[in-house]
């Protein structure tokens, strides 16, 4: 039980990474392909998140201005999350997004061009 | 001007990639141009970028003045200046002998678009090759693959559909590669390569590290066309435009590869994959079964493209096993594999877009008297199918020979017997077109009795296509015979300290 509670987030990116694993292979419909992709990529984007977090830290901003310059002693580290990770995330988010448009713009292609977007029947239909 | 050359090998193509579907609104036209004067500039600074490292050794370029660690920095060593060099060479070739055949096979409104995306994909590659960064890496990893599959699906009908397969499959392996990084920074606290590779070694007995592996294994691996996960890679191939898979089948699973090479390197200790967990002797039976497995699906083919995209399956093989030998000379025989199999596969597609773009014919069966029709191109594609099979003094000879060389003295006999045997299947599928090419005329004869030669016009392939696929062909038998300076001046540096 403590493991499980320790771990959660980890082991929830776990199980969104199958289940969006699952759909990308199991699933004929072209879309629904594309949302096991996009369920998948939200789960590394979770994992990313989760290993920036810290417990009872805040958001790295260090507050006071000119007047109050603070000493680079005072700053604990456990004070603040890591916005590295998170910084990397904006970047695979914009991929993610763009990998999505273009296999959406694909579908649309392939809808047009067979009718359907159903895997097995554009394959019966290319043989 | 020469220090930033590292940079400029990028940056010319990223703003032409952007002028490009601007000015192409006014004039259709200006789009191959614009195009090929910025490859030009590309190759001008990959090659000072090689003269540089040939003089002064590795060239560390920090972007925007951030130092390393943080920054991201550009590292150019003694493997990657080359493959650097060869990239920027063969896509500039490719460029020149795919106008006529883009004009052919693209409608003209896609003209800007489909130039556009061409120099997005080259960057890309170069990126991943110059990058020294994980994180860069995998930004330029998405943007190749992006590239790809949008210059894919222009191909022929099927082409949506071999596309859309290769998205979800490239977008789990850049996944994974992406988790591979993660769990990296999780143990390291870092994205530099030139880090990672000081800190790892602390750490060679965290799971964290192992899986880490695992998963830069998987994810490099279906961007390679690596054996198992190969399914996306011949019809990628075969269904996209014949100028596109002449610019895709030299150049991107190379680059994959030499991702692979970094990994294994220069993130990791290479004693890591051979001592601490068995990745190199897995990787050895996978890349044996590979090589095999290409070789006898290439047979079974009929449409030249379809071969030689499963000659390439088998290919990456080869230099997989030459780097998972892990020995001196496996891993100077995978580096040149990748520079005579670039050349070889790159001269081998051109020859295919030629004969396409001519005769419109793709099926080995109707070769029938080509080498009347086109002397030029069918004399280079004897050329690169020898290097293919491995005769001297072509290239593909003397990378196979150092690959030979490293099974013997890394004792692994059978796949010592793995290559040679596979050398012999690569030699049943490309003479069995030069056969019915040159050959078929005279015998069977077509009942007549008598062997008067058809009169077969020379209808040659225009000279755009012509000379770059004649430039090739010198590039296999230059690379061939110069393969000892190659070495001497390159390569050698890249095998770690220590290594038999």
């Amino acid at each position: 039980m403590e493991f499980i509670l320790s771990k959660f987030n980890y082991l929830m990116y776990i199980a969104m990474m199958m289940i969006g694993f699952y759909a990308m292979i199991a699933k004929h419909n072209l879309v629904k392909k594309v949302i096991g992709m996009n369920i998948f990529q939200a789960a590394i984007i979770l994992f990313y998140i989760s290993i920036g977090a810290k417990k009872g830290a805040t958001i790295p901003i260090l507050e006071g201005g000119e007047h109050h310059a603070i000493s680079p002693e005072s700053i604990q580290v456990a004070h603040y999350i890591n916005p590295l990770p998170h910084v990397l995330m904006l970047t695979a988010i914009v991929v993610g997004v763009s990998v999505t448009g273009v296999a959406l713009a694909l579908i649309i292609l392939i809808y047009r061009r067979y009718k359907t977007i159903e895997e097995d029947e554009i394959l019966r239909r290319l043989s | 001007m020469i220090h930033q050359a590292p940079a400029l090998t990028i940056a010319t193509l990223l703003l032409s990639a952007f002028w490009i579907p601007i000015l192409g609104m006014f004039k259709k036209e200006s789009a191959y141009y614009i195009a090929l004067a910025a490859l030009f500039l590309s190759f001008a600074s990959a090659c000072v970028t090689l003269y540089s490292v040939l003089l002064h050794g590795t060239v560390h370029y920090h972007m925007g003045g951030w130092l390393p660690p943080w920054g991201i920095e550009f590292v150019i060593d003694y493997l990657n200046a080359g493959i650097l060099a060869l990239i920027a060479l063969i896509s500039f070739l490719t460029t020149i002998a795919a106008k006529e055949s883009v004009k052919q096979e693209i409608n003209r409104d896609k003209w800007p678009a489909f130039w556009s995306l061409y120099l997005l994909l080259i960057m890309s590659l170069m990126g991943m090759t110059e990058t020294g960064d994980m994180f860069n890496m995998y930004v330029y990893l998405e943007v190749s693959s992006l590239t790809a599959y949008g210059l894919i699906a222009m191909g022929e009908d099927g082409a949506l559909m071999a596309s859309f397969n290769y998205l979800i499959l490239g977008s789990v392996g850049a996944s994974f590669y992406l988790l591979g990084v993660g769990y990296l920074y999780i143990v390291t606290g870092s994205l530099n390569m030139a880090d990672l590779y000081r800190l790892i070694p602390g750490l060679y007995h965290s799971k964290v590290v192992f899986t880490a592996f695992a998963f830069f294994m998987v994810g490099i691996g279906i961007k390679m066309g690596l054996f198992p996960l190969h399914v996306w890679l011949p019809d990628a191939y075969t269904r996209a435009p014949s100028s596109i898979s002449t610019l895709i089948a030299p150049t991107m699973t190379k680059v994959s590869v030499y991702v692979l090479f970094r990994i294994i390197l220069s993130v990791f200790h290479i004693q890591f994959s051979t001592t601490i967990i068995p990745a190199a002797k897995l990787l050895l039976w996978i890349a044996a079964v590979g090589i095999i497995y290409g070789s006898i699906m290439a047979i079974a083919q009929k449409d030249i493209k379809r071969m030689l995209a499963y000659s390439s399956i088998s290919q990456i093989g080869y230099i997989v096993l030459g780097i998972a030998l892990a020995n001196r000379m496996g891993l100077i025989g995978g580096a040149l594999h990748i520079f005579s199999h670039a050349f070889a596969k790159g001269c081998l597609f051109m020859v295919a877009m030629a004969i396409v773009y001519k005769t419109g014919i793709r099926n080995i069966d109707e070769f029938k008297d080509l080498n009347k029709k086109m002397p030029f191109t069918m004399a280079a594609f004897c050329i690169a199918a020898l290097s293919m099979v491995g005769v001297p003094p072509t290239a593909g000879f003397f990378s196979k020979w150092y690959i030979v060389l490293g099974t013997i003295s890394g004792r692994h006999w059978t796949l010592t017997a793995v290559i040679l045997a596979s050398s012999l299947l690569n030699a049943i599928y490309f003479f069995r077109i030069i056969e019915k090419t040159y050959f078929s005329s005279f015998l069977g004869g077509g009942g007549h009795g008598h062997h008067e030669a058809p009169s077969v016009a020379i209808a040659e392939a225009p000279v755009t296509m012509v000379i770059p696929i004649l430039i090739m062909a010198v590039g296999i038998l230059a690379a061939g015979i110069f393969n000892f300076q190659i070495i001497h001046h390159l390569l050698q540096f890249i095998i770690p300290k220590g290594l038999v």
